[in-house]
């Protein structure tokens, strides 16, 4: 049985900002799905209609096999929440936050003790444990805002943007920590990020949003294989790409050449061999070049192959 | 689970993160000891005039510090909601199978909690200054009338914080209804001296009510028929502004 199925959603926010737009994937149980896309995309707006804190215009969706508008209490028993923004209580201890949360899921008693003290000592936070939150360091805090999600042992878990503030460091052992928690809890976890890499590390399966909607779903090798060779991004002196992108279609290693105003994104075989090419040739059409970068590829790339759309334009948008 | 319970349990959170802000605690001990100091000084001669009932000003005042104290422990109360909304840490209750209702409970129990215990540090205070406030049932009433009007005003703010949503726009209300309220009663001064006009008005006043109640048993000639309408009053208004704010929360969520 899927442990999350999206079906369809929408949601617009005030007259026109359109967040969701028929979105629609499908989790299994025991999965760690990634929804992965810029600021925007409509992945924290789908998380939080899962976790029942809003309610879809359209389509319907199931967590756990209850229906997220008509069974919300259900849903509720069944899932963990981290939201994007630390939910944690600042003027309280990591114990006493995971106590309340555990009581208002209905956990009492030595199993609610017995669960603290299991999480705080998962989570590395068993020193910490009686310190109030606001002396905790950024990853302390998201590590409880975790723990915080799992003290009802649920069956599903959301993290939304689980590592966006961290420091490298810091979000390293998060992964560590997911990691361990995915291959030792039998969790069913939807994961949103903007970064590929977490994606790619933690999730099983991968979901790229944009506007609202999945472009394309596949594991996190996949989407790079498909992706293979490097990016090349020109920019031109002359106000239009259009011409020069059908030059550079036309030359042998470009796989992909998208103009963006000014700007030619190309997707290369090789990178230091295609540039010459691709220099000679946007010269001898009379197209100035203004600069040229060439890098590896990115979830910008995958982002952009899929979309025709540079990941930071959708940034505007609703987060 | 049920909501009882469940309101315990918040409102629990909120006493104990609020017991561990020392400067908080000695400003709601010793604001309304001085209030009762200073206004029992600065009115001293006030009960030559006619009306009060007594020649004792603090007899008269201390049922009055009692309440105000407690109607501004309502009025500010929706500050903390707003934290908590800043904070996301509604949201992480909002996405547990807890009552709704009780998330809003809580907070206003807090208030309630807090300002009972203010009007027993100013019943002991009055004690001292020679205030006896017609004893055990006395005390009981100014208790029971202290908690309704925490609770009726903070319904209110509560409400108004989760309309707004803004500190600033939740300070200028809270300021807003502040003093008129109080001034628009007979919470200093005796009923008899207030221009007739206003008399009447006050009597549209929830913290009219709460005084009238508050003051019934302190003064001689005890009239338990009018205490028991004002109580009345007091805890329907403490009723219909918590519907209030529990409707406010309502229209929070709808806008998730």
């Amino acid at each position: 049985m899927d442990a999350i199925v999206v079906d369809g959603l929408e949601k617009t926010y005030g007259k026109d900002t359109r967040a969701l737009d028929g979105i629609r994937f499908s989790v299994p149980e025991g999965q760690v799905f990634g929804l992965l896309g810029p600021n925007g995309a409509g992945k924290s707006t789908t998380v939080r209609i899962l976790a029942t804190l809003t309610k879809a215009d359209a389509g319907r969706a199931t967590v756990s096999g209850h229906d997220v508008a008509s069974q919300a209490g259900a849903v509720r028993r069944a899932i963990g929440y981290v939201p994007q923004a630390s939910g944690v209580d600042r003027e309280a201890t990591g114990r006493e936050n995971l106590l309340l949360q555990g009581r208002l899921q209905g956990m009492r008693g030595a199993d609610l003790e017995r669960r603290t003290g299991e999480l705080l000592e998962t989570f590395g936070l068993a020193d910490k444990a009686n310190a109030l939150v606001k002396t905790y360091s950024g990853g302390m805090k998201r590590r409880l805002d975790v723990a915080t999600g799992l003290v009802h042992r649920p069956h599903v878990l959301f993290l939304d943007e689980p590592t966006t503030g961290l420091d490298p460091e810091a979000r390293a052992a998060m992964w560590e920590e997911l990691e361990r928690l995915a291959a030792a809890e039998r969790l069913t976890i939807l994961l949103t990020t903007h970064y590929l890499e977490e994606a790619d590390r933690l999730a099983r399966r991968v979901a790229i949003v944009s506007r609202g909607q999945v472009v394309v779903e596949g594991t996190p090798d996949e989407l790079k294989r498909e992706l293979r060779g490097d990016a090349v991004t020109v920019e031109l002196d002359g106000a239009d790409a259009s011409r020069a992108a059908e030059v550079a279609r036309g030359l042998d290693g470009v796989h992909e050449a998208t103009p963006d105003g000014r700007r030619l994104y190309l997707r290369v075989e090789h990178g230091a061999q295609a540039v010459p090419v691709i220099l000679g040739a946007l010269d001898a059409a009379g197209a100035g070049v203004h600069a040229v970068t060439v890098s590896r590829p990115s979830l910008d790339d995958v982002y952009l192959h899929h979309t025709g759309r540079e990941f930071r334009a959708d940034d505007e948008g609703r987060a | 689970m049920n909501v009882a319970t469940e309101t315990a349990y918040l409102c629990g959170r909120v006493l104990r993160n609020l017991s561990r802000q020392p400067i908080w605690i000695v400003v709601m001990v010793v604001q309304p000891m001085f209030w009762l100091l200073l206004y029992s000084q600065l009115f001293r001669r006030i009960t030559d005039l006619p009306g009060f009932g007594t020649t004792s000003y603090i007899d008269y005042l201390t049922p009055g510090i009692a309440v105000m104290t407690a109607f501004f422990s309502g009025s500010w109360a929706g500050m903390g909601m707003i934290e908590d909304l800043d904070r996301g840490v509604l949201e992480r209750f909002l996405a547990t199978p807890a009552s709704r209702g009780a998330i809003v409970f809580g907070r206003i129990l807090e208030s309630s909690i807090v300002a009972t215990l203010q009007a027993v540090l100013i019943l002991v205070t009055g004690l001292a200054l020679g205030a006896t406030n017609g004893g055990a049932s006395g005390w009981l009433v100014i208790l029971l009338a202290s908690f309704l009007i925490a609770a009726g005003f903070a319904g209110v703010s509560h409400g108004v914080a989760l309309r707004t949503r803004q500190e600033a726009s939740m300070i200028a209300v809270a300021q807003f209804i502040g003093l008129p309220l109080l001034f628009f009663s007979s919470l200093l001064i005796a009923r008899q001296l207030i221009p007739s006009w206003m008399q009447d008005l006050s009597l549209l006043n929830p913290v009219e009510w709460a005084v009238r109640a508050a003051r019934g048993e302190a003064l001689p000639g005890t009239d338990w028929g009018e205490m028991g309408v004002f109580l009345l009053l007091l805890a329907a208004f403490a009723a219909l502004t918590t519907a209030f704010a529990t409707w406010s929360f309502r229209s929070y969520q709808r806008t998730l």
